[in-house]
């Protein structure tokens, strides 16, 4: 198969250097653990709720441990969705070229949600 | 490996062989039990709640935002095709949780015996019904304000 300087780079960044795997299953294993009391804490803060409008949401994420909480609930979600997506296309996605690119894309799309979700938490509470 | 001569060998790689070569998992092998539908389950709901991420996001975004642009979210929201979605977002997530909870154990080493396996799996279905119904009537029942 020929495969111009694009494919040869994407061929080269899907590449496992080693341990990537081993660290892979273990990142995926935190990012569990914390999750477990950080949804906890989001669900059944948003079941106490008196309902859902803006001032009562508002009013309730613009506290500064709310918002870091919040935060970092965008952020172990993003990366323990990463991981899994990544698992996910590995199983299902062959081919040099189409394998490395979804799962950049995907890594991408998760990046960017992540960052625009936690500094949006952080807004809520720390806007001037 | 001892695979003999070279010929051999070389004959195991050639595209034929690769192409018949039989792929684990061999699916097709294995007696039917209700905890592969779980296992399943466990990696379509991942899916499902990866695409969740998304409204999160912009549920957050949408409340840094502003009142006019969040209160048009909660109208999207309120759209019932989009209320559907978003409760079936939490099942998916009740059942993600709890199973998850299964696999740290079996990651632990613990759970894995068949009849164990059984149990928690008997477990998992009961949690989910329980935990997904009172969340989807304490979510529900709020309006938008």
């Amino acid at each position: 198969m020929s495969q111009g300087p694009v494919g040869a780079l994407l061929k080269y960044l899907g590449r496992d250097p080693g341990h990537a795997g081993a660290h892979h299953w273990r990142a995926q294993r935190v990012s569990a653990l914390a999750l477990i009391p950080l949804t906890i804490w989001f669900l059944s803060a948003l079941a106490w709720l008196p309902d859902f409008g803006f001032d009562t949401v508002h009013a309730w994420a613009a506290t500064p441990w709310r918002a870091v909480l919040l935060s970092l609930l965008v952020f172990c979600i993003a990366w323990h969705s990463q991981l899994g997506m990544q698992v996910f296309i590995e199983d299902y996605v062959h081919g040099n070229v189409s394998r490395p690119l979804a799962v950049g894309v995907s890594t991408f799309a998760h990046v960017l949600l992540g960052a625009a979700g936690m500094s949006a938490a952080l807004c809520v509470a720390f806007r001037g | 490996m001892a695979t003999g001569s070279g010929a051999a060998a070389a004959s195991i790689f050639s595209c034929k062989t690769m192409a018949n070569r039989p792929l684990s998992p061999h699916l097709t092998v294995y007696r039917f039990a209700y905890t592969m539908t779980l296992s399943i389950l466990h990696r379509i709901t991942g899916v499902a709640l990866a695409l969740g991420l998304i409204v999160l996001v912009l549920w957050v975004v949408a409340l840094a935002s502003g009142a006019e642009l969040y209160s048009r979210f909660l109208q999207c929201a309120g759209f019932w095709p989009c209320k559907v979605l978003l409760g079936l977002w939490l099942v998916a997530f009740v059942y993600h949780f709890s199973n998850g909870i299964r696999h740290l154990f079996w990651d632990a080493g613990k759970g894995l015996e068949r009849a164990q396996a059984r149990r928690s799996a008997f477990f998992v279905v009961i949690a989910v019904a329980v935990v997904s119904i009172l969340l989807l009537m304490a979510f529900f029942r709020k309006g938008a304000a």
